[in-house]
């Protein structure tokens, strides 16, 4: 017995010097291996007698016990140093630059669009296009704007032949003669899209974008068109208080016709929407003309309703601040990544219109 | 439409103030466009201060003198005045401005070698004393604080300026703005005053509206005034033309001018003496011309409306007269025109010949027909008054007479088209004082519609005229309804919302260009597509529509790179055109990427962008729109703006004609053109419309869920093939071999050259293995294996590598 105390405490001392796992654990299976010493007094138990056998194995357990306890925690210690002594080693400058990451961004246009569309969603309409060449007659005639009439003069057209029978839209509003035409009342449709005039200065693009507005049904009268506007001009500008003003005023396509003012003011060279004594025009509007609805095949003496049209650029400067029109299509680098978007920011009534 | 408010009060008796006349203005519907005193020649010279006077290196007696006039920069001018010095407080003329003592216009000029721009002036140059020694002093505690302002007080009166909608001829006149202020409850309409006038004798020339074809003028009205001594106008009439913005002539033409803008009723005066016989209207004939007041010779085609006598035509009714029988100071006798032309006639002849005048202006948009007799006495009586002379009688020849129209209104409408309701005894009011006759049967109103209101045919135009009348701020609002018919969008407009968002998140900045382009760089990216001119372009360099979208990318990544910046993602959604009729367009997504990957980077390697950065991008966003990858299928044909080897076409499937998208290279060939300096240029295009609509919605597309926990095996495969053959093919190959067991192919080497036959290149293969039924043991993969070899083998004419 005295032997196997001896035994131990020369493991243990061998232990506590030791500083290699590796190590620790051969002496592990020399102790308690197939063969180990430990193992191997177990063994012996079988031969010697019952007295002696109970005394002997209890400290034979005794010491297997604490030769065990004391592998284990030697084993954690030398792990957790040299673990510490990696860390030491690993540490990074981690204030030096992340890998590059391609910034891409929507167009403001785009996102005025998106904005424009969900909050029209809202409300029950649903988006139609139309294409950016149209006829003489869809962009004019039918539109109950005749070849002579002196309201053609406010278009400037740019022609695609010299029969002046093929354009570029100067407006939105063939999208209502096209929708009209080819489906029943009633129609609850917006239709934003490229538009084109043949002037060109700070203030006016040969191409910009509009937004037409048309709900036709049996009892629609100017206050939902009032009504509708409204909505969409708080929405848009995320205010709870605009201040709006119809104006009367002439298109050939509506009658009554309106014009639409907001009232701004100039905070700190900042243009803030919906205060303020001054007036700014945003957009055009009116009830249906009958002459608009007999030329698509409806009939006004039972369905009337409204159409807006509304330019998408300039909402979209008045909102975002941004002061040059041309700006829009000129494609400078620093421009689209100073006013674009992220493309995660996705217009939508349960998230917010905008962050 | 220009007037001051004096001129208003001459037809409407109101208390209102100039405000409220301006607010009155714009809540019926006459939009005011500005209301400020009429710019003044003398507005241009300003209040400036010398900052520094030195001599002038080529003369001694000239000083150069560096000016503060209020902005940015101060301006150089040349001097001779003694008493120009340092800190000098004067008035300063810029260029273009008429120095009032001798009407001389400024001009930038060179003196002795040095150029000046504009002048300082002297008292007797600005005719405030005879004082030309030097120029004007002023006190500096009185204009130190005004450099740049306006030295003269404009003490015009302020003028109104409206803009009047085409339909609304009737407002082109003062009293026709008066009627409908009135109308509004803003005063009274002053009831136009008899005058007993005198007429004495026939108006004796002969006048004949001849029956043609075509005959633009249906009445003519004249009367003759003999005796008249033109002259300059009293100060009442030149006031009134200078509000205008006009230019006073003589006392003739300004009254003419006066009555038009007064009563919207257009006149005509022609020196009688200068007829020859007899007034023929009639219409033009191909190759006449005649020299018109504004100078210039016009020759006229056929039917256009011509005011003519026995020599020749004399001008073009209702739109200019000639210089042959034009009024003079020494004009003794007038015959004075007050006709009526149709719209459509003075349209016509007006665009062809390029005509714009203010009596175009207003018989374009139609005149009140019965307004020739009003017209003829009212100027007759002015030019009484002012030039003396003896009237005759009036005499009108028509050929067709006026029709009254009559609208059968039911007042029901009002309230349906406006949702708000108006007493039929205020709406009946409203209409009176808008010249309407109103006439009451049961619940319907007969209209009598007015003459001078030739754009009121139809009940709607009544709804109109009363709620602009009543005010818009009486609709009230009703909350939107939020009925929807259908879905906000259909499966190709959300394809754009996708798509466009899907390019930009991986690093792309959306632009928006014309769709317009250069025909000169167009013809690179054209293909087979016709081009489709602008008859009447903006500019020479936007002469065409887009035909495809990479000829404005193009450019503008130019412009960019120009810019200095190097690294460059652009992209566009939009039209492209492919014929000049509606709808021959189709939706694209055009994108080019340039420059480098990780440049300036610590620490990953940079690169050129290459042909495989765009075809991950292009993919990517096809698998994002729920394309299957497995189904994609790449070929090598592209258009020829590609470059040949470098690029390749997207299917849906492989049994697809049109590619769904293109990638690769820009043909070296363009770059060279278009003299792009950049490190490396590839692009892709998605063509929106050959993208499949799917038949069935994701929630329908979602199988039942299966997965295998049997162990999965990997096994690398290197075969020599032929350097032609595609990659593509050989991971189908690959993958036909046991569809159930294969779970994924993955290339992960290619090389060529050292050890590698030539022609030949070696392909590396790692493909996975697994079982849905069972742990597969070293027997069954020995026979995948060999199956894998013997098929790539036999039908690739590959090797496998030892």
């Amino acid at each position: 017995m005295s032997d196997i105390i001896k035994i131990k405490d020369d493991y243990i001392d061998k232990l506590n010097t030791e500083n290699n796992v590796d190590k620790v654990n051969n002496i592990k299976s020399e102790l308690f291996g197939k063969n180990g010493i430990i193992s191997n007094e177990f063994k012996k138990l079988g031969s010697i007698s019952v007295e002696e056998r109970k005394k002997l194995a209890s400290d034979l357990n005794n010491i297997k016990d604490e030769l065990q306890n004391k592998i284990s925690i030697k084993i954690q210690e030398i792990e957790t140093k040299e673990i510490n002594l990696k860390l030491e080693k690993e540490k990074i400058d981690v204030t030096l630059p992340e890998r590059d990451i391609e910034i891409g961004k929507i167009h403001p246009v785009s996102q005025v669009i998106d904005e424009i569309s969900s909050i029209f969603s809202e409300i029950g309409f649903s988006v139609e296009e139309g294409p950016d060449i149209e006829s003489e007659y869809n962009n004019f005639t039918a539109l109950n704007t005749p070849d002579n009439h002196p309201a053609r003069d406010m278009h400037d057209t740019f022609y695609l032949d010299n029969n002046k029978e093929l354009l570029l839209r100067t407006h939105t509003s063939p999208v209502q003669v096209r929708t009209m035409l080819k489906g029943k009342p009633p129609f609850k449709i917006i239709a934003p899209g490229r538009t084109y005039r043949s002037d060109s200065d700070q203030t006016h693009a040969p191409m910009f974008h509009q937004v037409e507005g048309l709900h036709i049904d049996k009892n629609i009268h100017m206050g939902h068109l009032k009504g509708c506007l409204n909505y969409f001009i708080k929405e848009f500008f995320e205010v709870d208080k605009i201040k709006m003003r119809f104006r009367p005023s002439h298109f050939p396509f509506t009658e009554p016709s309106a014009e639409v003012d907001i009232g701004y003011e100039i905070k700190n060279g900042k243009i803030v929407i919906g205060e303020g004594d001054k007036w700014l025009e945003i957009l055009g509007c009116g009830m249906v003309h009958p002459n608009v609805l007999k030329n698509v095949k409806v009939n006004p003496s039972k369905y009337q309703g409204y159409a807006f049209g509304i330019g998408i650029d300039r909402l979209g400067m008045l909102k975002y601040g941004i002061n040059d029109l041309r700006a829009f299509f000129e494609t400078d680098y620093r421009w689209l990544s100073h006013f674009g978007f992220d493309p995660l920011d996705v217009p939508s009534n349960y998230r917010g219109l905008s962050r | 439409m220009k007037f001051t408010v004096d001129w208003l009060k001459n037809h409407l008796d109101t208390k209102f103030n100039n405000n409220q006349i301006i607010d009155k203005l714009t809540n019926i519907g006459l939009e005011v466009e500005s209301f400020e005193s009429s710019a003044s020649e003398l507005d241009t010279f300003i209040v400036a201060k010398i900052i520094n006077a030195k001599i002038h290196p080529n003369a001694d007696r000239l000083k150069l003198c560096d000016v503060d006039i209020g902005s940015d920069k101060t301006i150089e001018v040349v001097c001779g005045a003694t008493n120009a010095k340092n800190g000098l407080l004067t008035v300063y003329a810029p260029p273009g401005s008429i120095i009032p003592k001798n009407q001389m216009k400024l001009s930038v000029s060179k003196i002795r070698g040095v150029t000046s721009y504009g002048m300082l002036c002297s008292e007797s140059e600005l005719l405030l004393s005879n004082e030309s020694d030097g120029i004007i002093e002023l006190k500096n505690n009185k204009y130190v604080n005004k450099i740049g302002e306006k030295y003269f007080k404009n003490t015009s009166e302020k003028v109104i300026d409206l803009s009047i909608t085409p339909n609304r001829p009737d407002c082109l006149g003062v009293r026709g703005i008066a009627r409908d202020l009135s109308a509004a409850g803003a005063g009274k309409l002053k009831i136009n005053k008899k005058s007993n006038l005198k007429y004495i004798g026939d108006q004796n020339i002969n006048v004949t509206i001849k029956k043609e074809k075509v005959q633009g003028c249906t009445i003519f009205g004249s009367c003759l005034i003999k005796g008249v001594t033109n002259k300059e106008s009293p100060k009442w009439l030149k006031d009134k033309i200078k509000s205008l913005g006009q230019k006073p002539i003589s006392a003739i033409v300004d009254i003419t001018n006066y009555v038009m803008f007064d009563l919207n009723r257009p006149l005509h005066a022609y020196d009688a003496d200068k007829i020859d016989n007899e007034i023929i209207v009639r219409s033009s004939s191909k190759g006449e011309s005649f020299e018109a007041l504004d100078n210039k010779k016009y020759i006229l085609e056929n039917d256009m409306c011509v005011i003519s006598d026995r020599s020749g035509v004399l001008g073009l009714g209702g739109i200019i007269g000639g210089i042959r029988s034009g009024t003079e100071y020494s004009t003794k006798n007038i015959l004075l025109e007050s006709a009526y032309f149709l719209p459509r006639s003075i349209r016509k002849t007006s665009k062809q010949l390029n005509i714009d005048t203010d009596a175009k202006f207003r018989f374009e948009r139609g005149i009140d027909p019965l307004s020739i007799e009003e017209g003829l006495r009212k100027a007759s009586e002015l030019i009484k008054q002012i030039c003396g002379g003896e009237i005759s009688n009036l005499d009108v020849k028509k050929i067709e007479s006026y029709k009254k129209t009559i609208i059968n209104f039911d007042p029901f409408l009002f309230e349906k088209t406006t949702g708000f309701s108006v007493e039929n005894k205020e709406l009946i009011k409203i209409l009176e004082k808008l010249g309407f006759s109103v006439s009451k049967n049961k619940k319907i109103l007969k209209l009598v519609v007015p003459s001078w209101r030739p754009d009121i045919t139809q009940s709607i135009d009544i709804v109109e005229e009363i709620v602009r009348i009543k005010g818009y701020e009486h609709i009230n609002i009703s909350e939107p309804v939020k009925t929807r018919l259908k879905p906000t969008l259909n499966y190709y407009q959300k394809l754009f919302h996708f798509l466009q968002r899907s390019v930009a998140s991986k690093g792309y900045l959306e632009t928006v260009t014309w769709s317009f382009t250069d025909s000169k760089i167009n013809q690179l990216f054209k293909e087979n597509d016709e081009e489709i001119r602008i008859v009447n372009p903006i500019s020479s360099d936007l002469n065409v529509l887009r035909n495809s979208i990479f000829p404005n990318l193009i450019f503008y990544l130019k412009k960019n790179l120009d810019r200095g910046f190097k690294d460059i993602s652009l992209f566009e959604i939009g039209p492209a055109f492919k014929g000049k009729n509606p709808g021959d367009q189709t939706t694209v997504i055009g994108a080019v990427r340039a420059g480098k990957v990780s440049r300036l980077s610590w620490n990953d390697k940079e690169r050129i962008v290459d042909t495989f950065d765009v075809k991950k991008d292009v993919i990517q966003s096809l698998c994002e729109i729920g394309i299957d990858k497995d189904d994609i299928v790449i070929d090598d044909k592209t258009p020829s703006y590609y470059h040949p080897g470098k690029s390749g076409g997207v299917y849906q499937n492989k049994n697809e004609k049109n590619a769904l998208a293109y990638f690769g290279e820009i043909h070296p060939n363009i770059i060279k053109k278009l003299d792009i300096k950049t490190e490396g240029l590839v692009i892709f295009e998605v063509c929106l419309d050959n993208i499949k609509e799917p038949k069935q919605k994701i929630k329908d597309t979602k199988t039942e869920y299966k997965f295998s926990d049997f162990q999965k095996s990997e096994r690398d495969f290197a075969f020599i093939i032929n350097k032609n053959f595609k990659s593509q093919e050989l991971v189908n190959i690959i993958k036909s071999v046991d569809k159930k067991l294969i779970k994924s192919v993955r290339v992960f080497d290619v090389f060529e050259g050292e050890n590698i036959p030539e022609k030949k290149k070696s392909i590396a293969i790692n493909v996975t293995i697994q079982s849905e039924e069972k742990t597969l043991n070293e027997n069954d993969l020995d026979n995948i294996n060999k199956l894998i070899i013997s098929s790539v083998e036999s039908k690739s004419g590959a090797k496998i590598r030892s």
